[in-house]
């Protein structure tokens, strides 16, 4: 059994210890909003904040987390006015949108955890996330607004 | 609240576009199973189901004037639920705020065709959908001027108030809804469009997307993120070659996983295998990741069938035989090509390979099917919700009636989710179950590995230049397997569809020309995959074109202008394109000024001519496709042979702009994904089997990949609103690769024939 923390509520997982987040956190718990894209860590859809860092969820086993604090883009802010989601959609960032929970968690991190962002500090962090539809120039652009703004 | 329906008047219904049909497919093949009309009938009027524009049937207006408009084609990215509600709110004169967007479930009946492919629903629907809300806009006035005892003629309509200019009375939108909805449509001749200078959000950047607040917040619902009481979750191992079947297998390790509920064996496919599941074992269980531990426990012996043997190195030099010889069919003749080759001063000759490709959509395919008292109801990411239907119920052996297939948000299509297998298969599944719910997806791994792949292609390009360098004799072999091997057994010719796609209807000012398409089997699923033939073909054509300069010592854009020739309007069918995207081709023309003035508005953007330093280099082309016009002028450089393109500028004229941020958004995207097929995508195949399996291996831009700087040029436009729309959705893509590998020739002096580029450029 682990207990751990989903958006400020506490849960609990009985199965498998090593079932990825991902599917305890879409299937078991209904937090649809992180998603699965690969299986591997190569393309970041599945970006949560586990203990306030990036991480994937489709490759951490649940068995890993007692005790841990898990931020989905479901609880990334109350309201959804992270600076980050506030200026993903003043620049209409998404196309299909499908790899934007996963864009934006990681964004999230990169831009409360930063001083200032040169492109080359943003190409690096956001490297880690695919968009199969190609909205990396705005993604780039919403970074540096979200920067702006916070 | 109930929401009220504004009125239905039967009657409209069924003049709205033409009569029932069976399923055809939607990109011109031979339409089997219809009958031949007397009138074929162009742009919706031929697709099947045609179209409609009955108020009652997109848009609702409940009582505290909420609109909800009803969006019957698929949302995959490209904007279209936004731009559908833009079209009606401002022809009804409602205020956006109070407009929300509901999904048509797949109905064609009722809404019209939803085959959301081929750049076509604004093309097809711009129309239909501005007079749903104008003729709504009249009921409502109507009904005020009823209520008042005035002239409807007194009143007007907008922002979502009706006003009478005598007396200054208003009524609003929601307390009208009501009684307009008991009035009779108007005539559709009697309807009066607004005029486009007061459009309040077509044609601007006002409105931002409808599913903005969802997506962020991670509210929105995907294919994959449906949920049922009592659902059960499965994955399917499939036949690792086409069309191979199980020979045995051993499911008690799966079985004795805990949370593992039942293993199921879904029948073999049959050739031609259309949409039909690949057949397989499926694990069914309480969740996705005990599914495929209990597919990894799997001990699955499996018969390969005839494509075993089916290798994409093997294949290419295969293709290259086909087309080194005078073997193909003649599909284009114009003037004396031989006689002009062997006249020439100086011949050219180009090979030029595209490999296998996937679509790989950020979110695979995934469906949820229950059947509950012999109804199936499932919900899927499909771009083709009424297919889906049908065979659906052909699969399970219900009346299409008995089925409701609901569209969620598409997470990306690009043609993948045009072919509904994975739908039935969940449907298989849920029918195994005795009808409980059961979601399938299709890991990453599936997704590559069992794919519709984008075809491979051959082309081989041969010209002849006179003494002062200008092209007299043009010819274009290709050899690809069609999507068309999916539909009927083992065809080998490209069919018109494919070979309208640039080809046929490649309208440069060359006196000879001859295209020629020799034979090539299909040995893998082929399936459309954004911008289909016209990828290979624009990267011929382009590539070639910029081959030619360079053999006659031009600049490449000038020569590239000057293939294209004075401004002249040239229709399809003169040069053997008898599909034309399935447009009139007296109606949609192709213009050479407008694709002249997209390469120069592409080559100013890029400041073409420019001074450039050592490594790097500015290459262009230009393609007319879906019916628009698109230039890529792309800068890269070479180091060390890697590759990077650190700016690019397109340019795009698709007739008068809609939602002119989506159509921005669509030209980068291309970019992005053209980068892609020109440094690193593919699929390749060894002993039948797919070599790549996941991200690791199929590779595709990440953002460190993406140019620094994407230009989007707006060029042309339609003020009037009046003219045929063009695409917007594919036509970016077909010339971004060629540009770029133009580029790297300007940069490194070496010339890309085949793709991806990769390490080719590496000593």
């Amino acid at each position: 059994m682990v207990n751990f923390v989903v958006n400020s509520e506490q849960q609990r997982f009985d199965g498998d210890e090593d079932t990825p987040l991902l599917w305890v956190l879409r299937d078991e718990l209904g937090f649809t909003g992180t998603k699965y894209g690969c299986g591997i860590a190569a393309c970041g859809a599945c970006t949560v904040h586990i203990d306030g860092q990036p991480s994937f969820a489709c490759i951490t086993p649940v068995g890993t987390l007692e005790g841990a604090e898990i931020t989905t883009i479901e609880g990334l802010s109350p309201t959804g006015d992270h600076p980050v989601q506030v200026a993903w959609r003043e620049l209409n960032v998404v196309q299909c949108g499908y790899c934007q929970a996963g864009q934006i968690m990681q964004a999230a991190a990169l831009v409360d955890n930063s001083e200032s962002l040169s492109d080359e500090d943003i190409d690096a962090v956001m490297s880690a996330n695919l968009c199969r539809c190609g909205t990396y120039p705005r993604i780039r652009a919403a970074i540096k607004q979200a920067m702006e703004a916070k | 609240m109930r929401a009220a329906q504004i009125t239905n008047v039967s009657r409209r219904s069924l003049l709205g576009g033409i009569g029932a049909g069976a399923f055809v497919l939607a990109v011109g093949l031979p339409s089997t199973g219809r009958a031949q009309e007397e009138e074929p009938g162009f742009g919706p009027d031929a697709m099947p189901n045609g179209w409609r524009d009955d108020p009652s049937t997109f848009i609702a207006i409940a009582p505290d004037g909420t609109v909800t408009v009803t969006c019957h084609r698929s949302e995959m990215g490209q904007g279209v639920r936004t731009s559908i509600a833009m079209v009606i709110a401002d022809e009804l004169g409602a205020d956006w705020d109070k407009v929300r967007v509901a999904q048509a479930p797949g109905n064609e009946e009722k809404y019209g065709n939803q085959d959301t492919d081929g750049s076509r629903s604004l093309r097809h629907f711009f129309m239909p959908m501005r007079r749903a809300g104008a003729a709504a806009r009249v009921m409502l006035e109507q009904a005020a001027a009823s209520r008042w005892g005035v002239p409807v003629s007194e009143v007007s309509a907008d922002r979502h108030t009706v006003t009478h200019a005598g007396s200054g009375r208003t009524l609003g939108y929601g307390e009208l809804a009501e009684a307009a909805r008991d009035l009779e449509v108007p005539e559709r001749d009697s309807l009066v469009l607004k005029d486009p200078s007061a459009f309040r959000y077509i044609g601007t950047d006002r409105v931002g997307l409808v599913d903005n607040s969802g997506i962020t917040t991670g509210k929105a619902t995907y294919g994959i993120d449906v949920r049922r009481d009592g659902m059960l979750y499965a994955v399917v191992a499939r036949p690792p070659v086409y069309g191979g079947r199980v020979k045995s297998y051993d499911d008690s390790a799966a079985l004795a996983i805990e949370g593992v509920e039942k293993v199921v064996k879904i029948d073999p496919v049959e050739f031609p295998t259309e949409f039909a599941p690949l057949g397989g074992i499926a694990v069914i269980a309480r969740n996705t990741y005990l599914a495929i531990q209990g597919r990894n426990a799997l001990t699955v012996e499996w018969e390969s069938g005839p494509n075993a043997g089916y290798d994409s190195e093997t294949y290419r030099e295969t293709l290259s035989q086909a087309v080194s010889s005078a073997s193909g069919t003649v599909i284009r003749e114009q003037g004396d090509f031989d006689k002009a080759f062997a006249g020439a001063a100086q011949v050219v000759e180009a090979e030029y390979y595209i490999p296998h490709l996937a679509q790989a959509p950020m979110e695979p395919p995934a469906a949820v099917v229950e059947i509950r008292d012999g109804l199936v109801e499932a919900w899927a990411c499909t771009q083709a919700p009424q297919v889906t239907r049908l065979r659906l119920a052909e699969r399970l052996g219900l009346p299409a009636e008995a089925v409701t297939v609901n569209v969620t948000l598409l997470g990306g299509g690009f043609g993948r989710k045009s072919k509904p297998d994975f739908v039935l298969e969940a449907g298989i599944l849920s029918q195994a179950m005795g009808g409980t719910p059961v979601k399938l997806t299709w890991t990453r791994e599936d997704d590559i590995q069992h794919g519709y792949y984008h075809t491979v292609s051959v082309e081989r390009m041969s010209a002849g230049l006179d003494a002062t360098g200008k092209t007299m004799a043009w010819r274009h072999r290709t050899a690809a397997p069609t999507i068309g091997s999916i539909f009927a057994p083992d065809p080998t010719q490209k069919l018109p569809f494919e070979l309208g796609m640039g080809l046929l209807n490649m309208p440069l000012a060359i006196e000879n020309i001859r295209a020629e398409n020799p034979a090539a089997p299909a040995h893998v699923r082929i399936g459309w995959y954004r911008s289909v033939s016209n990828i290979p073909h624009a990267f011929a054509i382009q590539s070639f074109a910029a081959e030619l300069a360079h053999a006659a010592g031009r600049d490449q854009k000038d020569y590239l202008l000057e293939l294209i020739g004075p401004p002249r309007r040239v229709t399809p069918t003169v040069q053997g394109d008898v599909w034309n995207y399935g447009e009139d081709p007296d109606l949609y023309l192709i213009d050479t000024g407008r694709m002249a003035a997209v390469v120069e508005a592409a080559a100013e953007g890029i400041e073409w001519g420019r001074e450039m330093t050592q490594g790097r280099g500015l290459g262009i082309a230009g393609h007319y496709s879906f019916l628009s016009y698109v230039a890529v002028a792309a800068e890269a450089e070479v180091v060390d042979g890697a590759v990077t393109v650190p700016r690019v500028s397109i340019a795009i004229d698709c007739g008068a702009h809609v939602n002119p941020d989506r159509i921005r958004s669509q030209m980068e995207g291309a970019v992005i994904m053209g980068l892609g097929q020109a440094l690193m995508t593919e699929v390749s195949f060894a002993e039948g089997r797919a070599q790549q399996e996941n991200f690791d291996g199929y590779l595709i831009p990440r953002m460190e990949n993406a140019p620094k700087r994407i230009d989007v040029h707006l060029v042309g436009g339609d003020a009037t609103y009046g003219r045929p729309l063009g695409g917007v959705g594919e036509p970016g893509l077909p010339p971004v690769v060629p540009a770029i590998t133009n580029a790297v020739f300007a940069a490194s002096g070496k010339r890309i024939r085949r793709l991806p580029i990769a390490d080719q450029l590496r000593s």
